[in-house]
């Protein structure tokens, strides 16, 4: 399979279940109509790219990032601000996008250069600071960045439900479609590119920083160089995806794109799916936003039920969704390090070795 | 026998500037705050402004010193330590609220019984939560970074949203006791009495971890142990229960450090020891991982930038903090003292 770079899933249960999530999102427009399925599969896509471009840093890398949403929101602010100050079209989109991925590169770089270079943790430390600057920036700087209000835009209008076009198996097929679909394709060709670069000698030498950094040097490898370059790969991706989102949602803030909920989001997503395998980052992804859609009117039900019992019925309460969540994301750090899709690869191994 | 051959070996004395080298870190505090004399140019401000950093600075100190002495001795990097410093200063307001009427009395001696009785209250719940969290989250994942940082973090969310089960989503106010209230006046500069309580804990803190760590067995095991935590196994010492001390020493730290907080904020979040924590990091990171003395000049420092940058140019504040940050890793890539052993 050269389109997947000969890395492919593994295993039979994990394939399946793949195709299915890849399968739904390729046709959500079709097979769940309605704004709100069609906003929930485009957050799904994003966020799989998003969780992707994690993974080669946390995964492949095994460097812990904070700064993320940073790269995010340099994309989806690129994007914003050119759309926003040189009027609707195609130019100046594809221009911001560039532009947040370039300095969204050449941020990891300087970061990179000043806390990989002693030792890696020192990395998650920075970034972390250097994240929440950046977020108090861009919400002070309300002239240009609009502050905790964020900015609207117009995107071409292609891209709009204006733009009709016609009908295809009853439905509608109009701009916000075609803006669904430029989301979907975008991540599926990042998310193809992610794959051969972990596939490459690239990633086999990254994973084996991971594994041991000071062999690693000893054999010949520049670490710092490789680390540096796989977070500035990652960086740039991040800004893509969220130059995407961007163009999705008309809209950014510093909520929907620079928050440290959403760097945990990310965390939770990979860390779950399984770290180091790419393919994590789908189930991961799909896994978190529908419970992050779903769950909490699930929990919500589980309150009300158990609404005489004073203390359990706060602990179910839907905000407090992320606890649970937290919870599970301990205990897979424990117990399953390689998330589901290690878990289903482990299974398939099992029951191939025992027939 | 030939006698020895004569010569008398004369060494050169060392220059100046290395004798200066080891102090240097000590040195760039009086310069911030001359610095900082020449920029504000008004000597009421500066006052006010140095006492409010100084104050800030020893509660940063409070707040980070746990962290880094975990660090130092056990190589754990716990990002949950936020979490201590919300549950310090929720426990602290909530026995400072029960005491309301001690606190609110006009006697000195009620107010600091209730303020003592608070932090007291605050360590007591961090230290044993400290425990638990060694026992559960982090004794599981000693020896691998990336999945403490990872479990820590999760340990952090899952404290952050407990707060919010038990005392609710709600921002709390609080009052400082009444004898805390009002400043007193000094050169035409108001300066926040609580302000000066803030900087008398710290440094008394500060003194008696220096006293502990240098002059008494614990503190040789707790050194030795930062040094070569092999070796002092070796000889037969349990380090692990010196770990758990630490560690639970370590949380209560930051508890009192919240309460201190709460009080000189007088508001109260579920986030506000994360929000913290990106200080807290900031100071361990350039005063250097591990090290109690680094952790106190850093902290100071961070404070005392953030503040006078504060007065003269608002915006700039978090900012400042990481240029210091960038400068001093410029200048010394390990943070200012490092500890032997951070690799």
């Amino acid at each position: 399979m050269n389109i997947l770079s000969g890395n492919r899933p593994g295993a039979l249960p994990l394939t399946l279940l793949l195709i299915v999530v890849v399968g739904c999102l390729a046709l959500a427009p079709f097979l769940f109509p309605g704004t709100r399925a069609l906003d929930t599969a485009a957050k799904i896509c994003i966020f799989i790219l998003l969780a992707a471009s994690y993974d080669l840093t946390l995964g492949y890398g095994g460097i812990v990032s904070f700064a993320h949403t940073m790269f995010f929101g340099l994309g989806a602010y690129g994007v914003a601000l050119m759309l926003d100050h040189l009027g609707r079209g195609w130019l100046p989109m594809i221009g911001g996008a560039a532009a947040g991925a370039a300095a969204a590169a050449a941020l990891a770089f300087v970061i990179a250069l000043f806390s990989l270079r002693v030792r890696a943790i020192f990395f998650a430390m920075i970034t972390l600071a250097v994240a929440s600057a950046m977020a108090v920036l861009v919400s002070q700087l309300s002239g240009l960045t609009g502050g905790e209000d964020g900015l609207n835009y117009q995107i071409p209008r292609e891209l709009t439900p204006a733009f009709r076009i016609g009908k295809l198996f009853d439905v509608t097929v109009n701009g916000k479609i075609l803006n669904y679909y430029l989301v979907f394709a975008g991540c599926t060709v990042l998310f193809l590119l992610l794959l051969r670069i972990v596939s490459s000698p690239f990633g086999r030498v990254l994973e084996a920083i991971r594994e041991n950094d000071f062999r690693a040097e000893a054999i010949g490898y520049p670490v710092l160089r490789y680390r540096a370059a796989a977070t500035c790969i990652s960086a740039a991706v991040a800004a893509l995806a969220g130059a995407l989102y961007a163009i999705w949602l008309r809209y950014v803030g510093p909520g929907t794109t620079l928050s440290m909920e959403i760097m945990i989001d990310i965390l939770l997503m990979v860390v779950i799916g399984g770290m180091g395998t790419m393919y994590g980052a789908i189930l991961g992804a799909t896994l978190f936003v529908l419970a992050q859609t779903y769950l909490q009117d699930l929990m919500g039900a589980g309150a009300e039920a158990l609404s005489a019992v004073p203390l359990a019925a706060r602990l179910l309460d839907p905000d407090r969704w992320l606890l649970w969540l937290g919870v599970l994301f301990i205990l897979s750090v424990y117990f399953f390090p390689t998330g589901v899709v290690g878990r289903l690869r482990a299974m398939a191994a099992r029951s191939a070795r025992s027939t | 026998m030939s006698a020895a051959p004569e010569h008398a070996p004369t060494f050169t004395r060392a220059g100046l500037g290395q004798r200066l080298t080891p102090w240097l870190p000590a040195l760039l505090v009086p310069l911030i705050i001359l610095a900082g004399f020449v920029l504000i140019g008004s000597v009421s401000s500066w006052l006010t402004l140095t006492v409010a950093g100084l104050a800030m600075g020893m509660m940063l100190f409070v707040m980070a010193s746990g962290m880094t002495l975990v660090f130092g001795l056990m190589d754990v990097i716990n990002f949950g330590h936020g979490a201590f410093i919300s549950v310090g200063a929720f426990v602290g307001v909530t026995v400072l609220l029960w005491l309301a009427p001690l606190a609110a009395a006009g006697s000195v001696p009620a107010n600091l019984a209730a303020m003592g009785a608070a932090i007291l209250g605050a360590m007591l719940a961090t230290g044993a939560m400290g425990w638990a969290f060694e026992r559960v989250v982090v004794r599981p994942v000693y020896g691998a970074h990336l999945k403490q940082i990872l479990v820590t973090m999760g340990g952090l969310i899952v404290a952050e949203q407990l707060i919010y089960v038990i005392w609710g989503p709600q921002e709390i106010y609080i009052l400082r006791p009444e004898a805390l209230k009002g400043a007193v006046t000094f050169l035409g500069a108001a300066i926040e009495k609580y302000r000066l309580v803030a900087v008398g804990i710290g440094l008394v803190l500060f003194l008696a971890m220096r006293l502990v760590l240098t002059r008494t067995r614990i503190g040789l095991l707790v050194r030795a142990g930062v040094e070569n935590g092999e070796m002092v196994r070796a000889l037969g010492y349990r380090i692990d229960r010196v770990f758990i001390g630490v560690f639970m020493a370590g949380s209560a730290l930051a508890g009192l450090g919240g309460v201190m907080w709460a009080l000189y904020a007088q508001l109260i979040t579920a986030h506000m020891g994360n929000e913290l924590m990106v200080t807290v990091f900031i100071v361990v990171i350039i005063g250097g991982l591990g090290s109690v003395e680094g952790c106190f000049l850093g902290a100071l420092l961070v404070a005392l930038t953030q503040n006078y940058v504060a007065f003269l140019a608002p915006k700039l504040a978090l900012v400042s903090t990481i240029a210091l940050m960038v400068v001093i890793l410029m200048w010394r890539p390990q943070g200012m003292m490092p500890v032997a052993k951070a690799k």
